[in-house]
């Protein structure tokens, strides 16, 4: 058996973290693993913070994100009012940018982890019967993926949820049902090379079921490039979401989300900058965020890319 | 060759067709759009007489064999908010968003070459250190909200760039750049992966060795050998400029066929929809084509069976 062959029959991706150093807990080796780069731990940490402003954002907001205040409209970041400091300006009804930033963050949490959850499990199951079973099936499955992915990602959200009309839940059904194609393709090519594996004609010959070794035996060994492909994921979701919502065939008033604030802000981009400029800001370093972590875990969890670069 | 751009062209003509199906039953989901373009006046048997004078009426396939027909043939049926041929509108937008994707393309590679060669040469330089930022923010920015950015500095503020149209040449300039970016950032770090990779390679040190220069190593050596997979993905952003222009020239409302989908789908103009998605994936196959065929010319080992 090759050195290479070895390498995919290593334990599973997670006991691999663990075994960093032995006996220790997995979540100390996840800590520990994650000090060593500078540039994870930033990725960790803005996404640590973004999903807890996510959860607990009108708690922690200094304005009521919906409150109308016709007196302070457009008002520029620092302006003072007896209820408080508007650090970052108001819109266009008086209510606070920066409280509206912070509970906008939801819905891209929302957004990105359910819609990469869907997308992710259904591109898993069809790379795996795809490349597993291969004839008809396979010609079949790949045909469609080749269709949706010639045409362009944000064109094909933007036609559905345009027809569709969505709102948040829809739009988030429309992301995952879109996405699997990537995952699908990816997980199929793994799956093609798994199946030649020895394990594999190993796990036939005594007999276990195609369900079995399907799940038992090639699943866990491919699972971590999904996993890899999921954490760049995120962000492409939650772009998607603010590029939709922004031209508003996505998330709908009064619901928060950053891609409305912006085209608020379009409006007047004349006179209130800020309305524009820091919602902008916001999905930026979240983005920045989880490609961070994303490109860290990929430097973990496969060893094949680790050191380039 | 010609047999492999025979069958290329025939695969292209399959995936179209799936395509075609996808984009068809995908903007019937919530049934015709009988009902938005009925005024509210209209009796039922007046909506049922519009539906049939469509054809909406007839069942959902005979509608689809009834389309594809007529779509080989260019005639893409009426734009129903236009009352002209949807292929009409197609064609009179999309030449405006080839010219904006190419000078956004052109504009991407003129910046990340240079920036990925220099950022592998001088690996771990401030240089490379600035260009490696550069493409994790050009990668995580709404391409959209740089373009707003970048009206808010040229045009309200310092009024040397117009915010909006295509009535004359500057206009181009903000919405190429901002799609641009996110190309450039793709870009130079995928040039800058593919030369570290060849520079490690044995023929590179043997150049040096028998003193061919540096200069000469890198662009007649090491740079052609990088090519393929600068082209490769390349390839996928010429896709994602077509993408982005969605967005990009809704904000800088650039008359293209992103802008025209927009408008069409505000509108539930179906007819206009339907097609302008196929010349969207038709545009993108014959990108996928052309990179195929470069594929050979790049590297004369590369034999499609």
């Amino acid at each position: 058996m090759t050195a290479n062959a070895h390498d995919t029959m290593a334990p599973s991706q997670v006991a691999r973290l663990a075994a960093v150093k032995p006996r220790q807990p997995r979540l100390l080796a996840f800590f520990a693993l994650l000090r060593r780069s500078p540039v994870g731990t930033l990725g960790f940490i803005i996404v640590i913070l973004v999903v807890f402003l996510a959860l607990f954002g009108a708690w922690v907001a200094p304005h009521d994100a919906q409150a109308n205040n016709l007196r302070a409209r457009y008002m520029p970041p620092g302006f003072v009012s007896e209820t408080g400091v508007f650090t970052l300006g108001t819109d266009q009804l008086g209510r606070d940018v920066f409280s509206r930033i912070i509970v906008g963050s939801s819905v891209s949490v929302l957004v990105g982890v359910v819609s990469v959850i869907i997308a992710g499990t259904i591109g898993v199951l069809v790379g795996l019967v795809s490349g597993f079973f291969g004839g008809w099936i396979d010609n079949v499955l790949m045909r469609i993926a080749d269709g949706l992915l010639s045409i362009p990602f944000i064109v094909l959200v933007v036609a559905i949820s345009g027809v569709l009309s969505a709102g948040l839940g829809t739009l988030i059904l429309i992301l995952g049902l879109t996405g699997w194609v990537t995952y699908a393709r990816v997980i199929r090519g793994e799956v093609l090379k798994a199946r030649e594996m020895e394990y594999i004609v190993a796990a036939y010959a005594i007999g276990q079921s195609r369900f079995h070794i399907i799940f038992q035996h090639i699943l866990p060994n491919v699972i971590s490039s999904a996993i890899i492909l999921a954490a760049s994921q995120v962000g492409v979701a939650i772009l998607a979401e603010s590029s939709l919502s922004f031209l508003g065939l996505g998330v709908k008033p009064p619901t928060v989300t950053w891609g409305l604030m912006l085209a608020d802000g379009r409006q007047v981009i004349n006179s209130a900058w800020w309305m524009t400029t820091f919602p902008g800001i916001a999905i930026t370093i979240t983005v920045l965020g989880v490609t961070f972590l994303g490109d860290w875990l990929r430097d973990v969890l496969d060893p094949n890319v680790r050191g380039r670069n | 060759m010609r047999g492999l751009i025979v069958r290329r062209l025939f695969h292209m003509v399959i995936t179209l067709f799936f395509v075609s199906l996808v984009v068809f039953f995908m903007v019937r989901l919530r049934g015709d759009p009988i009902s938005v373009m009925a005024p509210p006046t209209f009796s039922e048997e007046q909506i049922a007489n519009l539906r049939a004078a469509w054809g909406f009426d007839r069942p959902l396939v005979e509608q689809y064999v009834l389309f594809i027909t007529r779509a080989v043939t260019g005639d893409f049926g009426q734009s129903i908010q236009a009352r002209r041929p949807a292929m009409e509108l197609v064609l009179e937008r999309l030449g405006n968003t080839w010219l904006l994707a190419s000078a956004a393309a052109l504009l991407g590679v003129v910046i990340a070459l240079p920036l990925g060669i220099v950022s592998a040469v001088r690996r771990n330089s401030l240089l490379d250190l600035v260009s490696s930022a550069f493409a994790s923010l050009g990668n995580a920015m709404p391409n959209f909200w740089l373009g707003l950015m970048l009206i808010i500095i040229f045009s309200v503020n310092l009024r040397i760039l117009p915010a909006f149209g295509a009535l004359e040449p500057a206009a181009i300039i903000m919405p190429a750049v901002t799609l641009a970016v996110g190309t450039a950032a793709r870009l130079s770090r995928m040039t800058r992966s593919a030369i570290l990779e060849v520079l490690n390679q044995d023929y590179i040190r043997t150049a040096y060795s028998k003193g061919v220069s540096q200069r000469v190593v890198l662009y007649q050596h090491a740079l052609r050998n990088a090519l393929i997979p600068i082209v490769t993905v390349f390839g996928l952003q010429l896709g994602w400029l077509l993408g982005g222009s969605v967005i990009v020239e809704s904000v800088f409302s650039w008359p293209g066929l992103g802008r025209l989908m927009i408008e069409s789908i505000n509108v539930r103009d179906i007819t206009v929809v339907q097609a302008g998605l196929l010349w969207f994936s038709l545009s993108f196959l014959l990108i996928n084509f052309v990179i195929d065929l470069l594929y050979v010319y790049l590297d004369p080992r590369i034999h499609y069976r």
